[in-house]
């Protein structure tokens, strides 16, 4: 059915998406936190910041990650010093992508969760002496919970569904860039209709099995 | 009544200026931009009322688009097996072409390209060696002969990335993520990359010749502006500016 090559690529597709959703667990739950608890001023500037990738052309993203991840550029600067070497045309390279393009599908739909809660859970559990932190992790946390399961789902399938950053920024590695988006595109330049047909068939219904799944579990999960 | 006459009167002149004022579209491989580019400005200039645009992108896929229909009056392939296929499936209004044998270097801004040769690129200090992707792209099967018919494929393939097209690969080499690349002479010796670094002339004993063609598409079959500028490619002033990107037929000469 698949070619091993086809197969790797969806392997690498899979391990990238699920690193980069774990990633994005931890780094996306306190910015989310703060954009939805915060009065500062600054709200506005950075929540624009993290929605910027659902509008920028991924064009935009991978010129700017191509430069800033080179050898003359702040990232390569760091990454060179720090001793890992250029980031361009590995799999970490993509991670670090990745987390900027998938950012704001982590962050809109844990804040809308965060300030779903209201006030008044926060409150009961300050009375009852609850400190902050155990607040946030017993009462809000938990509270959150579909939103988490919606912002995961959504960063993991969108991450699937990159391509032109990685086109620009990959190199096109089997096994190390070379995911299933840009396999099709190679495919179909090859003039290989048969196996993008195959291959594209599997994306077509993974994606569908996605949303199918997130949209017939929104009904339940209301109240978040 | 004398409205609609005024109207129709209207109508007719503007139509008039429609038909004097003709409009192509070209498809043209990655590597002829530069000297596409100028070939285009010197057309223009001596038929200021035409309009010609260019679209740049991978021999491959504009070999699909055509077959699709894509509005493309020209294509200039950078590998001839593409319009001589398209002609063959009748998607051609002319005999394809010849426009040049390319040639491919190694180039550099960071190294002296100039004073290496292939064998240099097994050194351990260079971890990143861009080509064009063998897959589809003319230059990186090219490139991925000559690196054969060397002994080098397998020492030089862990270290290897690949562009999109030869433009992209250029530019891997052009932003430091690699080292050097090898990519067409036509673009190493543009103005806009030979100021950056100097290349080396792979011999082309090493590898297939790259022949490179053109046609005229079937939905140009009637645009007199299509024919003209195939014809217009292969005078003297356009040969001009083509060798002087390194895009030389045979018995021609790469240079001024």
């Amino acid at each position: 059915m698949l070619s091993d090559s086809d197969l790797q690529a969806i392997g690498l597709t899979v391990r990238l998406a699920g690193v980069v959703t774990g990633i994005l667990l931890v780094l996306g739950t306190p910015i989310a936190w703060w954009l939805a608890r915060t009065r500062s001023k600054w709200k506005g500037p950075v929540g624009a910041m993290v929605a910027l990738p659902l509008v920028l052309p991924p064009s935009v993203l991978g010129f700017y990650l191509l430069l800033a991840m080179g050898p003359n550029g702040p990232i390569g600067h760091l990454t060179e010093a720090l001793g890992i070497g250029l980031l361009p045309f590995t799999f970490w390279g993509l991670v670090v992508a990745s987390v900027f393009y998938s950012l704001p599908f982590m962050v809109q739909p844990v804040q809308n969760a965060f300030e779903a809660i209201g006030e008044r859970p926060l409150e009961v559990a300050a009375t009852l002496r609850a400190s902050p932190l155990d607040t946030f992790f017993f009462v809000a946390l938990p509270l959150a919970l579909p939103g988490f399961l919606t912002a995961g789902i959504l960063t993991f399938a969108h991450t699937v569904g990159e391509f032109g950053v990685v086109l620009m920024i990959g190199g096109n590695l089997p096994g190390i860039t070379r995911v299933a988006s840009v396999q099709i595109y190679d495919h179909v330049e090859a003039l290989e209709y048969t196996e993008a047909h195959k291959l594209a068939a599997v994306m077509l219904i993974f994606s569908f099995l996605v949303l199918l799944g997130l949209y017939t579990r929104r009904p339940g999960s209301r109240r978040a | 009544m004398t409205h609609v006459k005024r109207l129709l009167l209207v109508c007719s002149l503007l139509l008039a200026e429609a038909a004097q004022a003709e409009k192509i579209t070209i498809a043209a491989a990655a590597d002829l931009k530069f000297a596409m580019d100028e070939i285009v400005a010197q057309f223009k200039g001596a038929n200021p009322g035409d309009t010609v645009d260019v679209t740049y992108g991978s021999s491959g896929k504009f070999h699909t688009q055509v077959q699709q229909g894509a509005p493309y009056d020209l294509f200039f392939s950078a590998d001839i097996g593409f319009p001589r296929e398209l002609a063959a499936g009748g998607f051609a209004a002319s005999e394809v072409r010849p426009y040049a044998v390319g040639r491919i270097v190694l180039w550099s801004p960071r190294l002296t390209a100039s004073k290496m040769t292939l064998n240099s690129l097994t050194d351990p200090k260079i971890t990143r060696i861009a080509i064009a992707n063998p897959k589809h792209a003319p230059y990186g099967k090219r490139a991925e002969e000559a690196l054969r018919s060397s002994g080098l494929w397998d020492k030089v393939e862990p270290k290897l990335v690949y562009g999109e097209n030869i433009a992209q690969t250029a530019q891997f080499v052009q932003t430091g993520n690699a080292q050097v690349g090898i990519i067409a002479l036509s673009l190493a010796i543009s103005p806009e990359l030979a100021k950056q670094g100097g290349y080396w002339l792979i011999p082309e004993n090493l590898h297939q010749p790259l022949e490179q063609g053109y046609i005229v598409t079937k939905q140009a079959a009637n645009n007199a502006l299509a024919r003209r500028f195939a014809d217009y490619m292969g005078g003297t002033p356009a040969r001009q500016v083509m060798t002087r990107y390194g895009f030389a037929l045979p018995g021609e000469k790469v240079g001024k």
